[in-house]
């Protein structure tokens, strides 16, 4: 049977459907993994309760998984670890960035909306930016809009 | 713990964010303007998934699968308030709604992370962060127009005082009121209803909107025993067509 260490390994493999370069361990959905009797123990928590792609990156899980030889895989889904956005690794922030989506800023300062208001853009570091919906393509992100660049970008949601 | 009250509590809440996640979707492609479209339609997918998740928790408890509790049911089975299935009506009335219900709902949540009941304190933690941004949307919106124009006003005037009793609907008592306060899985409808007043108060208060004589209004109750109005079975009609074609289809 594999450590715990190589199923995250493994795991860095499985990315989110929705931003296909970021891993489920960096966008820290996963929660534990355990491996007890010749089995992998899963648990893991969406980042939003009505989040459609669970059911996908289960499946994906599985599949991977199974490609490195594991048969024997449960996946628990709980919210007895919710997530945050600050569960976001350092890794994934860097990789969002690096896809054009703002990443969330820390949820300790999300306090009012006026902290959305002037997310830095991810294009030029600038804040010189405004707020245009609170609500985007996915339940995750919000959309702004760069006056510096004169382009709309995207922020992932702080939460 | 009395299974029974807390499975009656169970049914209310996800029944209300079902039904009101539906009307919210009935907006996309209707919106008035492209971000409201987004808005009420990334509502709806937020409340249809709470909804899911907790009728995944009454399955927990014995009770059927979500999809067969979703789309099998009758109107008089569902245990929503009234306000949360009347029709959508112009903008002006789905965003004082909005405003009314998601107000309530945060505090629900809120309460409810301090549940005894420990998986449902889990995932109120959870939605309870998420619908942040479903009060701070009807916020934004309700004292903008509320100050706005002489028709923004008036309407949101009309549809704020059609809409009130209606909303007090939503604090109708259950019988198990009691077992669920001494068991501490929820503080009750009264103390919920009391802090929502004072949140309600303290929006209205910054626009030229005026509340009503809270003394003087008469709650429309019913929902939470299956006393419905004349739209909840259309919508439960429409939700379920494609279900009941073949309910055993696997999607």
């Amino acid at each position: 049977m594999p450590t715990r260490e190589q199923v995250y390994t493994w795991l860095e493999e499985v990315k989110d459907p929705e931003i296909p370069v970021l891993s489920l361990v960096d966008l820290g959905v996963i929660t534990d993994v355990q491996i007890i009797n010749n089995e992998v123990l899963i648990e893991m928590t969406p980042t939003f309760v009505g989040c459609p792609a669970l059911d996908f990156m289960k499946q994906e899980i599985h599949e991977t998984l199974n490609r490195h030889g594991i048969d024997r895989v449960t996946i628990d889904v709980t919210f007895r670890k919710a997530w945050n956005s600050d569960l976001i690794t350092e890794k994934g922030k860097a990789a969002l960035k690096k896809f054009g989506l703002a990443p969330p800023p820390s949820r300790e300062l999300f306090t009012e909306l006026d902290v959305l208001e002037h997310a830095t853009c991810p294009r030029c570091n600038g804040t010189n930016t405004e707020l245009r919906n609170t609500f985007g393509p996915t339940l995750c992100r919000s959309i702004h809009y760069c006056n510096t660049c004169r382009e709309a970008f995207e922020q992932f949601k702080p939460l | 713990m009395n299974e029974t009250a807390l499975k009656e509590l169970l049914y209310k809440i996800a029944d209300d964010q079902l039904i009101l996640g539906h009307r919210n979707s009935e907006w996309t492609g209707f919106g008035p303007l492209l971000e409201e479209d987004i808005a009420f339609s990334s509502m709806a997918q937020d409340k249809v998934g709470q909804s899911h998740a907790l009728y995944q928790m009454l399955q927990t408890l014995g009770e059927k699968d979500p999809d067969t509790v979703a789309f099998m049911r009758n109107a008089d089975q569902f245990h929503n308030c009234i306000l949360v299935e009347l029709p959508n009506g112009e903008y002006d009335f789905s965003l004082i709604r909005h405003f009314l219900y998601d107000t309530a709902e945060a505090i629900r949540f809120e309460m409810l992370s301090e549940s005894s009941y420990q998986p449902l304190a889990d995932i109120s933690k959870k939605i309870r962060a998420e619908l942040r941004y479903h009060t701070l949307h009807a916020n934004t919106w309700v004292k903008q127009l509320g100050s706005a124009t002489e028709e923004s006003i008036s309407r949101l005037q009309r549809s704020l005082d059609s809409a009130m009793p209606y909303a007090l609907g939503m604090f109708e008592e259950s019988p198990f009121e009691k077992d669920l306060i001494s068991s501490k899985i929820f503080g009750g409808e009264q103390a919920l209803k009391e802090r929502w007043i004072k949140k309600i108060e303290a929006v209205i208060s910054q626009t030229q909107l005026r509340l009503p004589d809270w003394k003087a209004l008469q709650p429309v109750t019913g929902g939470r025993t299956g006393k419905h109005s004349e739209y909840l079975q259309p919508l439960l009609d429409e939700m379920s067509e494609v279900f009941k074609i073949d309910p055993t289809a696997e999607w």
